[in-house]
């Protein structure tokens, strides 16, 4: 199976394509830094959205057993789903007791980790999704190439064309206004003729019984306001313990995620619209292991707002299929190995180390430290790729023996002096060929110091 | 074992040391709340206006676009002109398709972002009225402009059982290729009238 390697190097094979995408996603890390420039607490907003969350994921079932009880009394059913299996069978069995073929979806990650739509979809459902770039991704038959912005890989012509061949849109049609009106029409169609909504969910709160969910173009809110049934699925760490602490959580989200000073729509649900039914399913997946490691259940505090992605420059170049788990990026890295660590051993070295990404984090994920930690559980496992644990080993046995060192450095420079193509050449050569070698020194730092009186 | 139990079991097993929760820091205030609310609705592609004389909100409506070309007018607040949608003869939701304008008092404005806090009562009978209809126009009394986030949730009430939420601005998005669109789904354009 491809790692990341081996995608990215498909992805970067365009080049021109390359230094799009970079520059498209490398425009929403800078709108994120003007939005957090507006804040003068920026950072204790942070140390506090990070401090709520760590106290929640310490008490985590007591606040999802208080959500559970305060929902119940606003008339929520609260269901309970071990894994992805169980989570899709409750959805189908509400679905399925109301007859329910067509459903209007809003974007929800969890939902794609779940694998849901093919789930329904084998059953009889129509599932449409809802979020503009959601519905792209949809109908070209892919997965979201980015959390926020599912097509961010897609240009504008191929979007044109892709309408052009699945909703009748005329030929040639390249304005994103013009794209986006004709798929406002098209889903308003789908809206009205859904009999059921679905939706994740970004913050589920403990001591009012409610959840929120934020969109920009109002998708969630048109889904779930027309047809008598809405389901909303949550991860176990979507809950806080207050109402209140929305108001640190919704102060760093858009700024982080897009920039925009708040989400357009910001939709708190407490019960069921008159005369419907609103069902949570409230699902585990993995998520209970990654709460008992003390090294990895940081990365439970995600917020899913994508500033990682955005910063990273492994993932602004390499784009979002380079990587093997659902969710891309730096924070997809830290969670997909401890979903499968077999699957998704390559992403964990998808990084520089450079640290960006813990930088923007909105709730102070130690993004780059928990890649780190995930090499070494890695190469202990037995998951590393053979070359790199054989270089790694002899980098290990060189930097131990300071004379072999020194013989080794004296010849590299004398070699690399008269045949610098010669770092290019093997597997050992990869990290040259794309890069300009300086020209050797001629002497090293260790003789430049003997010199000195 | 139920679902339930086995997902509490296996987080009460894997629970942390407890951790204390964090002080919360104060929110950014602006020296006139007003100006900077209206500098920010304009910032998320809506339209603030301010309306001084609470009488003068018929008026105020005929000055939006929106307004004078729209066919159906439903409104929320009582008593305006314009207004000739009678949402409560209307049976589902999915007749409210074909408004143009839906008319909705909002309760709280935060000056940061532009956002309306809309409570669920305020929405009448049909809660997609805001959203179906293609163009919104919220009102928000002067007095009850906040600075923050914070201090907007130190204030509102959450109906429970019910619904409610934040608009700023119109609906949006930017997932062709990055380029701004305003009228998603939802309200094609959003004004605000900022009352007293």
């Amino acid at each position: 199976m491809n790692g990341h390697p081996e995608n990215a190097a498909r992805f970067v094979a365009d080049a021109e394509r390359t230094h799009w995408h970079d520059t498209a996603v490398w425009s929403v890390r800078q709108k994120r830094d003007r939005a957090a420039w507006t804040v003068p607490e920026w950072e204790e907003l942070r140390e506090a959205a990070a401090g709520i969350k760590a106290h929640t994921l310490s008490r985590l079932a007591d606040y999802l057993e208080e959500f559970e009880r305060n929902a119940t009394a606003n008339g929520i059913r609260v269901h309970w789903a071990r894994d992805g299996a169980e989570h899709n069978a409750i959805v189908h069995g509400i679905l399925e007791r109301h007859r329910v073929t067509r459903v209007a979806k809003s974007k929800s990650m969890l939902t794609e980790e779940c694998h849901l739509n093919p789930y329904l979809e084998a059953r009889g459902i129509e599932v449409v999704d809802t979020d503009l770039g959601e519905r792209i991704v949809q109908l070209a038959q892919e997965p979201p190439s980015h959390i926020v912005m599912p097509a961010i890989h897609r240009k504008r012509e191929e979007i044109g064309e892709l309408f052009h061949r699945t909703i009748g849109t005329e030929r040639g049609l390249t304005d994103p206004t013009r794209l986006t009106e004709a798929a406002r029409l098209h889903l308003r169609e789908k809206f009205l003729a859904a009999q059921a909504g679905l939706t994740g969910v970004n913050f589920a709160l403990a001591d009012t019984g409610g959840f929120v969910v934020v969109t920009n173009e109002g998708n969630a809110d048109m889904g779930t306001s027309l047809p008598p049934l809405h389901i909303a699925s949550m991860g176990v760490e979507k809950v806080i313990p207050r109402a209140r602490d929305l108001g640190i959580f919704l102060r760093v989200l858009a700024r982080s995620a897009t920039g925009q000073p708040v989400s357009s729509y910001t939709t708190h649900f407490h019960g069921p619209i008159r005369g419907g039914e609103l069902h949570v399913v409230v699902v585990d997946n993995g998520r209970s292991a990654s709460l008992a490691s003390p090294a990895f259940r940081r990365s439970l505090s995600c917020i899913r707002c994508g500033a990682c992605l955005n910063t990273c420059p492994v993932y602004r170049r390499s784009g979002g299929y380079s990587y093997t788990y659902l969710i891309p990026g730096p924070i997809g890295s830290v969670l997909g190995p401890q979903r499968d660590a077999r699957a998704n051993a390559s992403l964990p070295f998808a990084s520089s180390l450079c640290g960006s990404c813990s930088d923007v984090c909105p709730v102070k994920i130690d993004v780059h430290h928990e890649l780190l930690a995930l090499r070494g559980a890695l190469a202990e496992h037995g998951q590393v790729a053979a070359g790199k644990r054989l270089s790694m080993w002899f980098l290990g046995f060189l930097l131990r023996r300071p004379a072999l060192y020194e013989l080794a450095g004296r010849m590299a420079r004398l070699v690399l002096r008269r045949l610098p193509a010669l770092a290019r050449l093997g597997p050992g050569g990869v990290w040259a060929r794309q890069r300009e070698l300086p020209p050797a020194p001629a002497e090293s730092f260790r003789e430049m110091m003997r010199r000195q009186p | 074992m139920t679902g339930r139990d086995a997902v509490l079991g296996a987080l009460r097993r894997a629970a942390p040391p407890a951790v204390a929760r964090p002080a919360e820091p104060a929110g950014v205030a602006y020296p006139d709340p007003v100006a900077k609310f209206l500098e920010s609705v304009q910032g998320v592609g809506g339209m603030g206006v301010r309306v001084t004389d609470p009488a003068g909100l018929d008026a105020a409506l005929e000055g939006l676009e929106a307004v004078r070309a729209a066919r159906l007018v439903a409104s929320l607040i009582p008593g305006l002109r314009r207004a000739n949608v009678n949402l409560d003869a209307v049976q589902d939701p999915h007749e409210l398709e074909g408004i143009d304008v839906a008319v909705v008092p909002g309760e709280l404005g935060v000056a940061e972002n532009g956002a309306v806090w809309v409570p669920g009562r305020n929405l009448g009978p049909h809660r997609a009225v805001f959203v179906v209809a293609q163009h919104l126009v919220l009102t928000v009394p002067a007095r009850s402009i906040v600075h923050n986030m914070q201090e907007a949730y130190g204030r509102l009430t959450l109906e429970r059982p019910g619904y409610g939420l934040f608009i700023s601005g119109p609906s949006k998005t930017a997932d062709i290729e990055q380029a701004l669109v305003i009228g998603a789904h939802g309200a094609r354009s959003c004004a605000v009238l900022v009352v007293g």
